[in-house]
């Protein structure tokens, strides 16, 4: 209807506009940081085209609202499922600095809460707590780190349902001032999904975050070290490579944390290893992580010992 | 009678919209944001009644509109409603805004008391018509 009574404007002998999308793009800054999320963020190719999707439809609606095209504000709220360190509040993150460059939230801000933070411990305590939190994420991004741990199903007096009444509530009403992120594993949040239906419904983007490869994985870890201004020696990234082979098939693997903490230790091993030897260091060595620091990990002790 | 006091006294009751602007400006200031209630119109009646805690870290006005649309819901056409605002940078909470932006759907106005005192002396007060019904029948 919106779209028939706007079209005269056209038919008057004022030219139809043509709109530049991709100058539209630039003028909302989204591009550099769909630009350094490629660069930044290893790997995850469905999330990034995914999240460029989300970015032309924003775009497009935006140009529509300003033209006079009626269009429903979009419904913003999205899940994020996934392993452990697949980088899903990284890009939470920046949905939010990009929804904020587009102009669908005011402020920008990512509020991270988990179960702790919204659910209450004795009656009457869950909702002032799950207002007060909503309160402040309002006009940015709320992000629930494993949401399932809302619904306890085990246990229908539990306090997490009143939580998720609110919650459902403040999503449907407004849309406008706040955008909920779910995050979780796969497997639990669908099955979150599936006992609150309302949920589901009001959530328009659900994302899936792979798991990461073994060559990701790798990229990753050098760029987490760049990044701390060191760098693998050639035996030490070979090492490193098999590191990841071999850790991944330990119990409690997740994906980018575990590589973190990986070369926090491989940095200990590698303090401790030039701290022990006399004599000075070369500053190349004190840059340098080499195999010595990779292959004493309980990781290769394991395999060993099996 | 319109009671009035505090910021904007002169001017007509703050829209939603105006409010809304306002609570961004003390946002941006970092001032932290209270809303406070009361059936006693008096002008010396400082301490209101507070409407949950003063709301300190809020980015964005949509979460104090939310508390003023709880408050009003509670209290609507009873109740004075007022926002202030805190600033804490000096080191101790300082009132640096406060506003009315809820009243009763109608205001008695005040009569004048007269009193002797010693010597025939005589005494001046003001009384709300509606505080001689007990707290919360007042409107």
């Amino acid at each position: 209807m919106g779209e028939e009574q706007q079209k005269p404007a056209g038919d008057d002998g004022v030219p139809q506009a043509m709109i530049d999308l991709r100058a539209e793009l630039r003028e909302t800054h989204v591009a550099e940081v769909l630009d350094t999320l490629d660069r930044e963020l290893v790997g995850l190719a469905p999330v990034k085209q995914r999240i460029r999707q989300i970015c032309a439809l924003l775009i497009v609606d935006r140009v529509r609202r300003r033209l006079g095209l009626i269009s429903e504000p979009p419904t913003l709220h999205m899940s994020f499922t996934g392993n452990a360190g697949t980088g899903k509040t990284t890009v939470a993150l920046r949905m939010a600095e990009i929804l904020h460059k587009l102009g669908y939230i005011r402020k920008g801000h990512l509020v991270s809460v988990t179960r702790d933070d919204l659910v209450g411990q004795y009656i009457g305590h869950t909702a002032p707590k799950t207002k007060e939190i909503l309160k402040k994420a309002m006009g940015g991004v709320l992000f629930i780190d494993e949401a399932y741990y809302l619904y306890r199903q085990e246990n229908e007096r539990d306090y997490g349902q009143e939580a998720i009444e609110i919650l459902l509530q403040v999503m449907e009403n407004q849309r406008e001032d706040l955008v909920v992120i779910l995050a979780g594993y796969a497997s639990r949040m669908d099955q979150f999904f599936r006992s609150n239906p309302g949920f589901r419904s009001r959530i328009a983007h659900h994302i899936d975050f792979p798991d990461y490869s073994d060559g990701e994985l790798m990229a990753i870890a050098e760029s987490m070290l760049a990044a701390q201004h060191y760098k693998f020696s050639l035996d030490g990234a070979e090492a490193f490579a098999a590191y990841i082979a071999e850790r991944r098939l330990q119990p409690l693997f997740s994906n980018a944390r575990s590589i973190r903490n990986a070369l926090d230790r491989a940095r200990l091993r590698h303090a401790s290893r030039y701290f022990e030897q006399d004599g000075p260091v070369r500053l190349e060595d004190l840059m340098t992580i080499d195999a010595a620091d990779i292959l004493t990990s309980r990781v290769f002790n394991a395999e060993n010992s099996n | 009678m319109r009671v009035t006091q505090g910021c904007f006294s002169f001017l007509p009751d703050l829209t939603d919209d105006q409010i809304r602007s306002q609570v961004q400006y003390c946002i941006d200031k970092g001032w932290a944001i209270n809303l406070e209630y009361t059936d006693d119109p008096h002008p010396r009646n400082t301490y209101w009644e507070m409407w949950d805690l003063p709301m300190f870290d809020i980015k964005d006005p949509a979460g104090v509109m939310l508390e003023l649309a709880a408050c009003r819901k509670a209290h609507a056409g009873r109740y004075y409603v007022r926002l202030s605002a805190f600033d804490a940078s000096p080191g101790w909470e300082s009132v640096r805004i406060s506003f009315i932006v809820n009243r009763p759907a109608k205001e008695p106005g005040f009569r004048l008391v007269r009193s002797e005192g010693p010597g025939r002396r005589q005494i001046y007060s003001l009384q709300s018509y509606a505080v001689d019904r007990p707290e919360s029948e007042r409107y």
